[in-house]
């Protein structure tokens, strides 16, 4: 099934949605607009000839500088009818996208991931916390304006028991005694 | 009694953990021995692996991705050089293919094997664990023999594989293939009819195949609730569609058919390691011929020009892929291990993001042992066969 074929099937199911074709080199894409993200989402899994029940994937691409910089994309899986499908969503920098947890649970942390790497907010997801990176930490690590070397100090509970200065010294220290041995 | 009060107790467990397998925390919220609730953290192994593979060329890629899911490595190598072939729009010919084939089938092996070892230690037969890793030791010799590295050996590359089989290669994997299925008779032989096995794993952990779909579970953890879903079986790559394997499923949904599951598992995969051993010649192709990936052979960048040039761009440039996106999965020992590639048409991919199969079990994990015993948390743990390098990347 291409991806006019999936577009044609969902044309009557969800009424005055917008869909386009992507361009792809394996399977169906599909893009749409965020506001029927979620119908959209429903009658991809409900209507018998789709069936995608599964959804295995959802990340997201930035395309910095472009507008709207980021893409959401969801891979979706169809056991019955072996059909693959990815979805995708455009959105720009403060721009929220519906959360699909209400038709997919397992989008709970693939959402939670895709906000914590790209800072793209999922509207009415129950839990949108950081999933891999520490809670306190700053920025969103995947964007293309995120720096790819930065050094940050290191965060303790309690004071550190020797400086970085000290420590420097002791390696000085440590290697002087090499050389004179 | 009157006036007796009752309060749940919560519970760290982890990071650290012995039956976490690697660095999971996990908050629970215990009333007695019955668990309430779950809360599962990671990302303590994360490594930004899918960052830093945006600074590489297409090709230094492979040895990055070998080491998120690290007791699959070639499982994940595989999905990302498919995935790059794919938007390249590379044929690879048929004796790559069934060496691809048959190296992964020894890693699930492997994995298989380590699965059962400490899944096995945690219910309390420690033994176990040291008959699985005797046997998962052949293969990580055959790796050696293969690539010179045992864990990481990246010898899938974009194009083809690093270099031709060596000798003593076939004589290696057909004496573990006489041997192996002799072992799996005795593991069973240990565990399946074992009265402590039975009573800690049937019954335990049980999610339905809705419940398994709904959460992205697809893989061995689906079979064990009786869906048939296999990648190899339904969307079949490196010629998957030409071996003559079967899927094994199971209906209960418990621990103790997951455990069912995984066992069949490894007599198919040696099944069709011994399909693909029989089919691959001693020498041959071991890449495919586009000269835009491949490097022309060592004795023509000797003694031709355009060979030399080919070869100096592909080592100091690399190639560039086509503009697109591109998502191939594989049946990994996990589940769907896939690689979604974007290229912006240069020489380094501009995004990749690899499926985790054990970041879905992990965050299935409160689903399937909310209302069990204490205990059977580290049962259904070591049944979901996580990977925390897999899951947090």
């Amino acid at each position: 099934m291409d991806a006019p074929a999936v577009i044609a099937a969902l044309g009557p199911l969800v009424p005055g949605a917008a869909y386009e074709a992507g361009a792809s080199a394996d399977f169906a894409t599909i893009y749409v607009s965020p506001d029927r993200l979620v119908d959209t989402a429903r009658a991809l899994r409900d209507t018998p000839s789709l069936r995608f029940t599964a959804l295995v994937e959802v990340t997201a691409a930035d395309y910095f500088p472009r507008d709207p910089r980021f893409e959401v994309v969801y891979h979706l899986l169809s056991i019955p009818n072996r059909l693959r499908l990815r979805l995708k969503v455009r959105a720009g920098d403060s721009d929220p996208v519906p959360t699909v947890q209400g038709v997919w649970p397992s989008a709970g942390w693939l959402e939670r991931e895709v906000w914590d790497m790209f800072g793209i907010v999922f509207d009415g997801h129950p839990d949108l916390r950081r999933l891999l990176m520490p809670e306190d930490w700053e920025g969103h690590p995947q964007r293309k304006d995120y720096p790819v070397q930065i050094r940050k100090p290191a965060q303790t509970y309690e004071p550190l028991e020797i400086s970085e200065e000290e420590f420097k010294a002791n390696l000085e220290r440590d290697r002087q005694r090499r050389v004179a041995r | 009694m009157p006036g007796l009060r009752t309060e749940t107790m919560t519970v760290n467990m982890g990071p650290q953990h012995p039956s976490t397998h690697g660095v999971l925390r996990l908050v629970l919220e215990l009333d007695g021995e019955v668990v309430r609730s779950l809360r599962p953290t990671i990302g303590y192994l994360h490594t930004g692996i899918e960052k830093t593979a945006e600074q590489k060329k297409w090709q230094q890629v492979v040895p990055l991705v070998e080491r998120m899911d690290y007791l699959a490595a070639q499982s994940n190598s595989l999905a990302f050089v498919l995935s790059v072939e794919t938007l390249l729009g590379l044929e690879m010919p048929q004796r790559v293919k069934d060496i691809r084939v048959l190296i992964t089938e020894l890693q699930r092996i492997a994995s298989h094997l380590i699965w059962l070892g400490t899944h096995a230690l945690e219910i309390g037969a420690v033994s176990m664990l040291f008959y699985a890793i005797r046997e998962r030791e052949l293969i990580m010799n055959i790796n050696e023999l293969v690539a010179g590295f045992r864990f990481f050996p990246s010898y899938f590359r974009v194009g083809g594989l690093r270099e031709d089989l060596p000798r003593g290669f076939h004589e290696a994997v057909n004496a573990f293939l006489d041997r192996f299925p002799a072992k799996i008779d005795e593991f069973e032989g240990l565990l399946s009819k074992n009265d402590i096995f039975m009573r800690r794993t049937q019954g335990v952990g049980v999610i339905s195949a809705d419940d398994a779909l709904a959460w992205g579970l697809v893989g061995p953890i689906a079979r064990g609730c009786g869906v048939d879903y296999d990648v190899r079986k339904y969307f079949p790559y490196c010629g998957y569609e030409t071996y003559d394997f079967d899927v094994p499923t199971e209906r209960e949904g418990d621990v103790y058919a997951r455990y069912r599951v995984r066992m069949r598992e490894l007599r198919e995969s040696v099944k069709i390691c011994r399909q693909a051993i029989a089919r691959i010649p001693p020498s041959g192709a071991w890449a495919c011929d586009d000269p835009r990936v491949v490097p022309p052979p060592k004795d023509k960048v000797y003694t031709e020009m355009e060979a030399l040039i080919q070869h100096f761009l592909i080592y100091s440039q690399g190639f560039t892929v086509p503009a697109g996106d591109a998502y191939v999965p594989v049946e990994g020992p996990r589940g769907e291990h896939g690689v979604y590639i974007v290229s912006d048409g240069t020489n380094r991919p501009w995004r990749i993001k690899m499926r985790a199969p054990s970041l879905f079990a992990i965050q299935a994990l409160p689903a399937i042992v909310q209302g069990g015993l204490i205990a059977d948390v580290v049962a259904v743990i070591g049944s979901t066969d996580v990977v925390m390098g897999d899951c947090d990347r």
